[in-house]
């Protein structure tokens, strides 16, 4: 099979996904009456919407921080992005009124705080190390934060809201949420998507790379500014959501080869479909209450992950 | 177009690693970089390449190699490193493309011109039937190869190994020499470290020895490869033997 074929099947399975996205639910819609055209365009068309663009970036962003790093343990969250705009986020909902917009904007601030950090921890030495061992000081300093707004909080029903948001869910979200965050997110995409070459190169090392005439320092900005955008962006809207950035381009290595840049748009794709069934099976499951999506992903992640790994313990390259 | 070092000097630390560095490595011919461990030789290639920074001036002709923009000088100067990294399992042949990156503009599809470029550097190291194995599937010696014809196929104006016959049975290093020998009969320059002073005689037209960061020696093989030049440097008794190359061997460690 060749490429053009995979990726038009994963592209039909995104059109599949999103189809779905659009009439699962508790009330499976038939796809005529105003009621239904109702729910579809105010409840589950930004949900759709806002679902295939988080899985997309988080998918890509994904791929393109283990083509960085060289690490296929790499993803979103060492960045310290995401736990820096769910600090800004806590904050909004605990200080700031909780209104989507606050929220929005407070996520966003947290997530260019953390760029402007991680640019000023990394400066000069653009090199993957650095860079790893900033972004875990900043995951944990922002989820030492976090923890510290939520435990000097006086009121207990901040507190549920906090804890509700930070697991992460699309659900109740509006078109106008969606018009907020896809912006960013598309423009974050861009700035990942220009990575490419230059994660080729550096599957020969740093200085191989170099040599290839490959800019570190610019390839560093793309991958921060880009990385905070999306994730920011995503975080800001839905909470935090992992392991689709782990996992997608794991599953999409064996099918598509390993080389960087053959990665990105397959795991741009994947990271779409898996969001959207995944999204999609929570409202499904049985109960009163919705399953929420980040709790989802991580209940269904982390076992597949072990599985992955187990398979392929024999191989070097896991 | 000579490669010129103008008054090169390099710190790691507070250590100069590389000191008054003045040199004109010559293009058309194969110039072998020797010397002890820590004598400076991986450091010269790297500051030739411009991957690290250095005092005093690196030029390519008229054209400082430090202030080249990084395509140019990623065309005109190739860059073989000692350690052979590949952190995916991409394939061979996409190993050996990588070399092309210079060549192609930013969102271009690979031309015919890199793909012949890429067919002829596959061939030159016998890595043709390699093309399509996952680089993981290779011997060390393979992988090598591979390597050596990703530099080769960037077809760049001077080409630096630091080490490249390292993991190389002898019937590769032989061939690897032929190649680089014809390189540099092409005209262009080439410039490779080597520990091995046997292989030096035989495929350098010039040796430059290194030690303490500084030349020891520069010049014709035939007139370095000598004992009584070799001998200060290494620390080591040479023996010669007679050929159509200068040959020395070590025999045993001086002053013991």
């Amino acid at each position: 099979m060749t490429r053009a074929v995979k990726l038009a099947i994963l592209a039909a399975l995104v059109v599949a996904a999103f189809a779905l996205s659009l009439i699962a639910g508790k009330q499976w819609l038939p796809l005529d009456g105003d009621a239904a055209r109702a729910i579809m365009i105010e409840l589950r068309l930004p949900r759709a919407l806002i679902g295939l663009a988080l899985g997309a970036v988080l998918g890509l962003s994904g791929a393109v921080l283990q083509g960085y790093l060289r690490n296929p343990l790499a993803d979103p969250a060492v960045v310290g992005v995401s736990s820096s705009a769910a600090l800004g986020a806590v904050f909004a909902i605990l200080y700031a009124g909780a209104s989507s917009l606050a929220v929005f904007g407070a996520a966003m601030a947290g997530a260019g705080g953390a760029m402007a950090l991680l640019a000023a921890l990394t400066w000069r030495s653009a090199s993957p190390v650095a860079f790893i061992l900033a972004g875990t000081v900043l995951a944990s300093l922002a989820g030492a934060l976090t923890a510290f707004l939520i435990s000097t909080a006086a009121n207990p029903y901040a507190i549920a809201s906090v804890l509700d948001w930070l697991m992460g869910a699309l659900t109740d979200r509006s078109l106008a949420d969606a018009a907020r965050a896809i912006p960013p997110m598309a423009v974050g995409a861009v700035l990942l998507a220009a990575t490419a070459r230059s994660l080729d190169a550096l599957t020969l090392g740093e200085e191989a790379a170099r040599s290839l005439g490959v800019r570190l320092g610019r390839l560093q900005a793309l991958v921060v500014i880009g990385t905070g955008l999306t994730i920011g962006a995503g975080v800001a809207v839905t909470g935090v959501v992992g392991f689709v950035g782990l996992v997608v381009p794991h599953l999409l290595r064996p099918v598509f080869g390993h080389r960087p840049s053959d990665l990105l748009l397959p795991s741009a794709l994947g990271g779409a479909v898996l969001l959207l069934v995944a999204d999609s099976l929570c409202r499904l499951a049985p109960g009163a209450s919705e399953v929420r999506l980040g709790v989802a992903m991580a209940l269904i992640g982390a076992p597949f992950f072990l599985m992955l790994l187990l398979r392929h313990r024999r191989s070097a390259w896991i | 177009m000579d490669l010129i070092f103008d008054s090169v000097g390099v710190m790691r630390g507070r250590r100069a690693v590389l000191r008054d560095i003045d040199l004109t490595l010559r293009a058309g011919r194969v110039t072998a970089i020797l010397g002890p461990n820590g004598a400076g030789k991986s450091t010269l290639l790297k500051a030739a390449a411009a991957l690290i920074p250095a005092t005093g001036r690196v030029r390519l002709g008229n054209d400082a190699v430090a202030t080249m923009a990084p395509a140019h000088r990623a065309r005109a100067i190739g860059y073989l490193p000692q350690e052979a990294a590949v952190h995916w399992n991409i394939r061979a042949r996409d190993a050996v493309a990588l070399g092309r990156l210079p060549h192609r503009s930013a969102y271009a599809a690979a031309s015919a011109r890199d793909a012949a470029a890429i067919d002829a550097a596959l061939a030159a190291t016998e890595t043709t039937h390699l093309a399509q194995r996952p680089i993981a599937e290779l011997s060390g010696g393979e992988r090598a190869r591979v390597l050596l014809a990703r530099v080769l196929a960037g077809e760049p104006t001077w080409l630096l190994a630091d080490e490249p016959l390292a993991s190389l049975d002898p019937a590769h290093q032989l061939d690897i020499l032929d190649r680089l020998r014809a390189v540099a009969a092409g005209g262009r320059g080439v410039g490779i470290v080597l520990h091995d002073l046997i292989q030096a005689g035989r495929v350098a037209d010039d040796v430059l020895v290194m030690h303490d960061g500084r030349v020891a020696a520069h010049g014709p093989a035939r007139a370095i490869l000598q004992p009584a030049v070799l001998e200060p440097v290494f620390g080591v008794r040479f023996g010669t033997l007679p050929g159509p190359h200068p040959i020395c061997i070590a025999m045993e460690r001086l002053g013991r």
